[in-house]
């Protein structure tokens, strides 16, 4: 499985949420299917996504919020799993992309290349819904349900260890960060 | 405990009257009636954390999201989160409000806090980080209008150091 095929396959999906990705491949990816104000790509700081969607979802419980991190990330920040799950915000969804590799600088395998759960992890920390899949199908529709459901979702998408031909893009940070922070403020006073 | 409620009391009002809506924190001797008022209040949104550095990527989400919000932790819980400050709140230039209990400085009985105390301001400075201090009841309520108003303005980190003079009573 691909993770380009599966961001494609939910990428309809993605308009109505506030969207934070990881830096690396996640982010070319998504910008190569199409930017929209609505994604935040956090270049940096591996381990943080889940914070902010966090911290997103905490301040606007009715705003649907996907967080699409992966492996290294999450594993850098393994504490984020139990302050999701405390708190465990209804409309957060957190997908993560597991390739069992650090991809982006150089594809050194993670812990979860030997045998580190992260299913597993997340279940314990005491995320109410926790899924792996690993078909493009399987991935679409525990998107689509989790987003129906209104329960703090976790799904580990195992992915190839397969990334783009390039990871700068021509969006700078902090154009994004403005306009995302902007889309956000618009859809309050509407 | 001898850590002062009426300068606890004070600061939470004063950040109160800065709206902050966020509060992040891990607990610390100095802060534990700082978490408890957050805690009681219903207006307020505490997010209780496992680590300091997750507190900058909430409160990016927060800042994202129109919410003001402050970071509650020890000194150790900033030296944890240098790379989120760096990576994240300097390089998206996101507001950060953050009260740091300023351990192991003078009269520290604690031996494990000392060697944090000697290097929290070196290292604020080297990240360019503005920093003041809370140190007496008179101006603590106007510093923290004035950290909070630079962090909005400049859209960075600021960071006030709680002192054992306004914190500790004994």
């Amino acid at each position: 499985m691909l993770r380009v095929e599966c961001l494609r396959s939910i990428y309809s999906e993605l308009e109505n949420c506030l969207v934070v990705t990881i830096m690396g491949a996640v982010a070319a990816e998504l910008q190569s299917l199409g930017h929209r104000p609505n994604f935040f790509y956090l270049q940096h700081a591996m381990g943080l996504a889940s914070s902010t969607g966090l911290g997103l979802a905490l301040c606007l419980p009715e705003q649907k919020v996907i967080v699409i991190d992966g492996d290294g990330s999450l594993l850098m920040n393994l504490g984020s799993l139990s302050t999701m799950a405390r708190y465990r915000p209804k409309k957060l969804i957190h997908v993560v992309f597991d390739n069992e590799s650090l991809l982006s600088v150089g594809g050194f395998p993670t812990a979860t290349s030997a045998g580190t759960d992260l299913e597993g992890i997340a279940r314990a920390s005491g995320i109410p819904r926790v899924a792996t899949v690993h078909s493009v199908e399987n991935f679409k529709a525990a998107v689509t349900n989790a987003m129906h459901c209104s329960e703090l979702t976790t799904i580990i998408a195992k992915v190839e260890a397969k990334g783009p031909a390039a990871y700068v893009t021509n969006l700078s940070l902090l154009e994004n960060r403005f306009q995302f922070r902007r889309h956000i403020q618009s859809l309050k006073s509407q | 405990m001898p850590v002062s409620l009426t300068s606890s009391k004070l600061i939470y009002d004063a950040l109160k009257e800065c709206d902050i809506r966020l509060v992040s924190a891990l607990p610390e001797t100095w802060l534990v009636h700082l978490i408890r008022m957050t805690d009681d209040d219903p207006e307020m949104i505490l997010v209780r954390l496992a680590k300091e550095e997750e507190g900058v990527g909430i409160s990016a989400g927060a800042h994202f999201a129109g919410v003001k919000s402050a970071m509650l932790m020890q000194n150790h819980g900033f030296l944890a989160s240098i790379n989120g400050i760096v990576s994240f709140a300097h390089l998206y230039k996101i507001p950060l409000l953050m009260l740091i209990s300023y351990r192991g400085s003078f009269g520290e009985r604690d031996p494990w806090q000392t060697q944090g105390g000697n290097v929290t301001e070196p290292v604020l400075r080297a990240l360019g980080i503005p920093y003041s201090f809370l140190d007496k009841v008179e101006s603590a309520k106007t510093r923290i209008r004035q950290a909070q108003t630079l962090a909005e303005s400049s859209l960075q980190p600021v960071a006030l150091l709680l002192t054992r003079d306004l914190m500790w009573e004994e």
